[in-house]
């Protein structure tokens, strides 16, 4: 098995280092693509980014609240937020495990969940953990049809008995487990059906089954009838075969190209790993086609961002709080802040990261990336080096060299179409 | 849940000659034309034309050069000018345009419904909500028509879905290409026929071969400690680089190009929107449809209307229309929007006279379950009011009031097919034959304009 580990390492993780790239093109190929899917060491460099301890959410202690009380419970909110943003940043760029990782990014922008409508962080925070916490996509399905950051923002707490709410129920069909063309409106309705009954404990940060309000009765689904509840519907839902089917070409669409569908063979062979995800990943990432998707992917933001701050060694948790809110603010330009995806069709992709807007974003931001680096003398080929980009074309060399300031070498590099697209 | 429309990713992948994106130039030509037809060569060889990852700064022309191709003296033989809003995730037409006399509603939405002395009757059957005061003024003038019962065969109940039927014009077959797409490539338009001032190109301006063009209506700037022309530089093609490579680099030269022009045009003529939130940039990158500033986005279409730009078709739009829980505070605050920009863009057009060529459509995705949630909301439904205004709308109700004793489990049954409606409007504003753009679809045209105006012409490609 022959590959490009650098293409394999820029997509399984959010960046290498030259360090790292250089072990890798070491250890070859088959070693490499080990490694990162089945990690034997304890990973020190997460371990040494523990999750903030951020305390029940402020709204849960509050009984009958006035609104000095409601904005000062809110301001802690958004302060609590700030702080599970820096630290998630600071997560995927401290971990050793890098495509570890890298698919619980994958995960949170599958099951896009945004803050915006939960406005939790104590949630968001849950969600996290939960998604680490699964086995596997099976598993993972299960805890989350109860997760309540996932049940708030689909209004599934609302969703009772006497008027059941299908939003939960539709989008576990569409965007989650199957994908459009595989039920019906029938379907998603009966669904919505199964899905009655819970309500959310923000203090305990869970949800909570309430009989009175779960509808019993028999439903049909998919051509079966029977009294289903949550996880009766995830496993029946699991166990289609369009599911296996449908997270390989999310995960291609994410890791292999957002432009060429998947090839059929290459989607075969990656629903024969589920549900494990890194087996999947490993048909993949071993399949002829990955290797032909080079050049074609364009960094999502937050990908661009951690790689970028990884390859440069500064740590976003080193990020001064005065200029936190100038860095978050920036994902956003970009259009990918933490812990927020635009909808619940997750993140875009592809070429819509490459408006005018976001370049100028772009440039702003390289530039307060760089500004926490002190670099010594460098030309276009170190910054090359450091940054794991394999050549400049001529037109970025030449810009590159027209450069006389270490740091705008560094911003250009960052802000360069061969950094941006792998 | 708040939804806006999201872009699906290109699904049709063309061959790619190098060739073509080779052949971009830097923008800083004067020949904006040409620019954005290699730009769109460009997009074709990336294999992005069918679909809707067209982002702004790729398909967009500067708002100054529309400006710059008006013509004032050319306005008296102006032709007829099409504005579609589209109303991003759902609007529940039965709280819009409300039976308010049939008690099926009432019972229907007990905690939901309006009060019959609430709304704004428009006759004894029904009654516009409270919120659209504006509308109600419209309608008593004869500049409203409301078409009731809008859907189409076997309702998809997807966003994404149902968005793509209305906007290609295609309620069977996934198309990748849009219906005023379609008629721009059928009239071999030039550039500006169609402009959008949404952040995202929707697909309901891609072509085959030619797409409309996307014109931001936010400034840009360049960040003041790096030299314009660095920038510039990294804008530059590269003849080896891929086609996803090639775009990145686009980028930065539309943002040259667009700081360039946004500062000429504010020169020019009114104030623009502060762009100095950097939040606010966000409904710019994130290819979501349907961000707020209705008004905004009007008031441009009002300016280049006035001025004699001689673009044919504008795209607008608002989004959050998508109700499932506390829908009445949320839906009356949309609504209120859409009213007041609407109506503003209404009178200013039947003041001017280049407007009276202008005739704006209103429509979303699908209407809303009959039948309210627990949650004070109303879950994706089906058919739903089509509105359209202007001076040369023939006011008044059409379409058949969809039955609410008469469900398709638990939804309206459509009596219009949306088609007829763009049909009507491809023929009588566009002057097009309308099968041709719609997939040979051969619709029952609407008498929604007056008769009295100039006859209609056929096609003349321009090109």
């Amino acid at each position: 098995m022959t590959g490009d580990v650098a293409l394999l390492l820029r997509r399984a993780g959010f960046g290498p280092t030259a360090a790292e790239l250089a072990a890798a093109q070491r250890a070859g190929y088959p070693a490499t693509l080990a490694a990162l899917l089945a990690p034997t060491d304890p990973d020190i460099g997460a371990a040494g980014a523990p999750a903030p301890d951020l305390g029940p959410d402020p709204h849960s202690r509050l009984r009958e609240p006035n609104g000095d009380q409601r904005a000062e419970a809110d301001r802690q909110r958004q302060i609590d937020l700030e702080r599970l943003s820096q630290w998630w940043l600071d997560r995927m760029a401290a971990a050793r495990n890098q495509a570890v990782e890298k698919l619980a990014f994958f995960w949170q922008g599958h099951w896009a969940t945004a803050v915006a409508k939960v406005k939790s962080p104590q949630l968001m925070l849950a969600q996290y953990h939960t998604i680490r916490a699964a086995r596997d996509v099976r598993d993972l399905a299960q805890r989350m049809v109860r997760d309540p950051a996932l049940v708030h923002w689909l209004d599934g707490q609302l969703n009772t008995r006497e008027a059941p709410n299908e939003n939960l129920a539709r989008e576990l069909f569409e965007l989650f487990l199957l994908g459009i063309g595989h039920y019906t409106e029938a379907d998603v309705k009966q669904a919505g059906r199964a899905l009655t009954g819970w309500r959310i404990d923000l203090a305990g940060q869970v949800t909570v089954f309430h009989p009175p309000s779960h509808d019993a009765g028999n439903k049909t689904i998919l051509g079966v009838t029977g009294a289903f509840t949550e996880l009766g519907l995830v496993d029946m839902l699991l166990s289609q075969p369009a599911c296996a089917r449908f997270i390989a070409s999310r995960l291609w669409f994410r890791y292999a190209s957002s432009t060429d569908p998947i090839p059929e063979p290459t989607r075969e062979r990656m629903a024969a790993g589920f549900p494990d995800p890194m087996a999947m990943l490993r048909a993949m990432f071993t399949d002829e086609a990955f290797a032909g998707t080079a050049d074609s992917m364009v960094k999502q933001p937050i990908e661009w961002f951690v790689g970028g701050m990884r390859q440069l060694g500064v740590r976003p948790a080193a990020i001064p709080t005065e200029m936190l809110p100038e860095i978050l603010n920036g994902l956003s330009g970009m259009g990918q802040r933490p812990f927020n995806p635009p909808s619940v069709g997750g993140w875009p992709a592809g070429g819509t990261w490459l408006t005018s807007a976001a370049a100028q974003v772009r440039l702003s931001l390289a530039g307060k990336i760089v500004s926490l680096t002190d670099p010594g003398p460098l030309t276009p080929d170190d910054v090359a080096y450091l940054l794991c980009v394999d050549g400049w074309t001529d037109r970025t060399y030449a810009v590159l060299r027209g450069v006389r300031n270490q740091r705008m070498l560094l911003t250009i590099g960052l802000a360069s179409p061969e950094y941006l697209v792998t | 849940m708040d939804r806006p429309y999201v872009c699906r990713a290109a699904r049709c992948s063309q061959p790619t000659d190098a060739a073509d994106h080779r052949t971009r130039q830097s923008g800083i030509s004067g020949d904006l034309t040409m620019d954005a037809l290699s730009r769109r060569k460009f997009l074709i060889a990336s294999g992005v034309t069918g679909a809707t990852a067209l982002a702004a700064g790729a398909g967009g022309i500067a708002l100054a050069d529309l400006l710059s191709s008006a013509a004032p003296e050319a306005a008296a033989t102006a032709r007829d000018i099409l504005v579609v809003v589209t109303l991003y995730g759902g609007n529940d037409g039965l709280n819009t345009v409300i039976p308010y006399a049939d008690s099926a509603y009432h019972s229907a939405r007990p905690e939901l419904g309006y009060e019959p002395e609430s709304v704004l009757p428009i006759d004894a059957e029904l009654g516009l909500n409270p919120v659209l005061t504006g509308l109600r003024t419209l309608w008593g003038d004869g500049q409203l028509a409301i078409v009731s019962g809008v859907g189409y065969p076997k309702p998809d109940r997807s966003h994404f879905r149902s968005m793509d039927i209305w906007q290609t014009g295609s309620p069977t077959n996934p198309a990748n290409s849009g219906w005023i797409g379609r008629w721009l490539d059928g009239i071999k338009a030039p550039v500006e026929a169609a402009v959008s001032f949404e952040p995202v190109l929707p697909p309901l301006l891609v072509g085959r071969s030619r797409i409309g063009a996307c014109v931001s209506y936010r400034g840009l700037r360049v960040p003041d400690w790096i030299d314009p022309q660095v920038v510039a530089a990294l804008g530059a093609s590269h003849p080896q680089e891929s086609p996803m490579r090639a775009r990145a680099a686009a980028a930065y030269a539309d943002l040259i190009e667009m700081a360039r022009t946004v500062r000429s045009a504010q020169e020019l003529a009114d104030p623009f929107p502060a762009d100095d939130d950097l939040d606010s940039l966000a409904a710019s990158a994130t290819g979501t449809g349907g961000s707020g500033a209705l008004g905004t986005q009007l008031g441009l279409v009002a300016r280049c209307v006035t001025l004699g730009v001689p673009t044919r078709m504008y795209s607008v739009s608002l989004g959050g229309f998508d109700t499932h829980a506390q829908e009445r505070v949320g839906q009356e605050l949309l609504l209120g929007q859409l009213d007041r920009a609407l109506t503003g863009f209404v009178r200013a057009m039947s003041a001017s006279p280049a407007g009276q060529r202008v005739t704006v459509v209103v429509y979303s995705e699908f209407g809303r379950r009959v039948r309210a949630n627990a949650s004070d909301g109303t879950d994706h439904g089906t058919a739903g009011p089509v509105l359209v205004a202007g001076p040369a709308v023939a006011g008044g109700r059409f379409g058949e009031q969809p039955s609410l004793a008469d469900l398709d489990d638990g939804d309206l049954k459509a009596t219009v097919d949306f088609r007829d409606i763009f049909g009507t409007l491809l023929a009588r504003v566009l002057e097009a034959e309308p099968a041709r753009y719609l997939d040979g679809y051969e619709p029952v045209e609407l008498p929604l304009l007056r008769t009295e105006r100039g006859p209609a012409s056929v096609d003349h490609p321009t090109d």
